[in-house]
């Protein structure tokens, strides 16, 4: 799609798929370096910092597009859209447990896995669809993050397969935390009320085909564990797409920009 | 081979008498290689601490990995802080190779940290409650690190010279991510700037603290004495804190920042710098936890420690298994 032959429509579903995969990029990377110091060993400490920080870059690459867009600056986009305004998927703003990052953190290390293992599944089928969009800044960057991805993937399959293979207490939670993800799954496969035009302009492909390949991506990962299939998916907190939000989303955004509104209009 | 024979069979004391010579002619010591009961120990103490220290460094950052106010700052204070995890890493399984002797692991390095029997460095210890304090520690606490490190990157123990030379490479470019996050606030708005400021104060009795006292004698013991005989380390504790002085005291000044205390000056005939010394009894407390920030974040740590425990079980029962 060149800049030249975007009618209306077909510019407000790229800003709006942009959106999408800002926010969701934003958000997770967001949850994740809530985990820093807390992770259970050093080494994975130190993996996952490096997933976060890499997500959090991709988050900043779509929201430059955005910017090259003239939508406002990437901060701005970043730090000073209210959650009524945000596209991320629910699954993605959800806390990483109950309690504070620097205080009493009683976060679930088995969803924080589930709930990664399954977007970077998501996000790898997104991302091979993308690469072949109609908008060429958007396919250059998905296929640099696509690079990234392989790592994170790896990282994430090898702790869902390790916990749900292991016995009593660990399968117990990761079976349980495999059921809640699943229950807001469906709000990140969504494209939302826009992704007819999407598709029509060839920014994105299909939001059934994106499913399908999704779950054929995930099921081998099923085989192994011995599990059912948690179909179907669902959007138990809403529909993030549609800027349905929850409580811990106003909560993440106060932390992610309180030093950005702490003195209007400076340079940090 | 012969050569090892001929070793195994000197007394203590030959043996005592050559380490001092290979180190003395500049040799490094190897993990396997013999050494005194008192180097292994003193640098246990000085490696493990070194570790956990770093592990800990990362959560007064913490709390501005989230908060930094722009994507670019989110980003370097998010590589910053996983270099600093990374650093604990390597220098645990430095201090690993060291305890294998005594039967111990780094599991326990870490059940120590959390138990108390294992103390983190005292700058680890003080609240960071703005966004200036988050690049104060970049610039000043790092750049402070950077000399305590780099009087040891000869250090007669070979790994952990080795170590050294990594995380220091490092930390010079976290100096200048703090230094960048200093210098947009002193260009800043008059709110940046006193946030700056208040932060120095809060920062400056620490950073004095940061080398240690200068003798055994402000506060009862000192192992620089036993490091540089040992030829861990060079230079002692004052001199360092001088080096400090003279690398970062103009450089405060000429970002319009004001030292709290009065009495600072370079003294051109002693060839020193005049300063007002920190409250040695309140470092007494800092180093036996009972800083302002010690409990809370050992705290956090426990916590994730204790909400963590069926992971460490479920991989202990898959390696078992396998």
């Amino acid at each position: 799609m060149s800049e030249k032959h975007v009618d209306a429509n077909g510019r407000e579903a790229l800003t709006e798929l942009l959106f999408q995969l800002a926010d969701d990029d934003f958000l997770l990377a967001y949850r994740g370096s809530e985990w820093l110091g807390l992770a259970p060993h050093i080494e994975e400490d130190i993996a996952f910092s490096s997933i976060s920080q890499d997500t959090m870059g991709h988050a900043a690459m779509y929201y430059q597009l955005l910017e090259h867009l003239g939508c406002g600056s990437a901060d701005e986009l970043a730090h000073a859209r209210p959650a009524s305004a945000r596209r991320n998927a629910v699954l993605l703003e959800r806390a990483n447990g109950p309690g504070h990052y620097l205080r009493e953190p009683r976060y679930d290390w088995a969803f924080t896995v589930v709930r990664h293992y399954f977007y970077t599944q998501a996000k790898r089928v997104r991302l091979e669809s993308l690469t072949k969009s109609s908008y060429a800044p958007l396919a250059e960057v998905a296929a640099k993050i696509q690079v990234e991805l392989h790592y994170h993937l790896l990282h994430w399959h090898t702790w869902f397969v390790q916990l749900t293979n292991a016995p009593g207490e660990a399968r117990t939670r990761m079976t349980k935390a495999i059921q809640d993800v699943a229950a807001d799954f469906a709000g990140v496969l969504t494209l939302g009320a826009k992704g007819t035009d999407m598709v029509r302009c060839g920014l994105i492909d299909e939001e059934k085909v994106l499913t399908e390949n999704t779950i054929a991506a995930l099921a081998p990962a099923f085989a192994e564990v011995g599990l059912e299939w948690p179909m179907p998916f669902g959007m138990k907190h809403g529909n993030g797409r549609n800027g349905e939000h929850t409580p811990d989303l106003d909560e993440a955004l106060a932390t992610l920009s309180e030093v950005y509104r702490a003195v209007p209009h400076a340079i940090w | 081979m012969a050569a090892m024979m001929t070793f195994t069979r000197l007394s203590n004391e030959e043996k005592y008498e050559r380490f001092m010579q290979r180190i003395e002619a500049g040799e490094k010591i190897e993990a396997d290689d013999w050494m005194p009961d008192e180097y292994r120990m003193t640098l246990i103490k000085l490696i493990a601490m070194h570790a956990v220290s770093e592990i800990m460094g990362a959560l007064p950052e913490k709390e501005w990995v989230p908060k930094a106010p722009s994507l670019r700052r989110k980003l370097g204070i998010m590589a910053k802080v996983q270099d600093e995890m990374g650093h604990g890493q390597l220098l645990l399984r430095v201090a690993e190779d060291l305890l294998a002797p005594l039967g111990k692991t780094r599991e326990d390095l870490i059940e120590d940290l959390l138990n108390e029997r294992l103390k983190f460095h005292n700058v680890f210890h003080m609240p960071a409650p703005t966004w200036a304090d988050a690049g104060l520690i970049g610039w000043l606490v790092d750049g402070a690190a950077i000399m305590t490190q780099t009087n040891m990157l000869d250090a007669s123990y070979g790994p952990y010279a080795r170590a050294l030379k990594r995380i220091c490479a490092e930390e010079v470019f976290h100096a200048q991510h703090g230094e960048s996050i200093i210098l947009a606030l002193a260009e800043g708005t008059k709110e940046q700037k006193e946030m700056l400021q208040e932060a120095l104060n809060r920062w400056w009795e620490a950073l004095l603290m940061f080398f240690g006292p200068p003798t055994a004698d402000t506060t009862g013991t000192s192992k620089q004495d036993i490091t540089i005989k040992y030829r861990i380390r060079t230079k002692t504790n004052e001199q360092l804190r001088q080096d400090f002085f003279t690398k970062y005291v103009p450089r405060i000044w000429a970002l319009g920042l004001k030292i709290p205390d009065e009495t600072m000056h370079f003294d051109k005939e002693k060839g020193q710098w005049i300063y007002r010394q920190p409250d040695w009894e309140k470092f007494k407390q800092i180093i036996r936890n009972n800083g302002p920030k010690s409990q809370e974040r050992l705290e956090l740590r426990r916590t994730a420690y204790k909400q963590n425990a069926w992971v460490r079980e479920a991989l202990s029962a898959v390696r078992t298994a396998g």
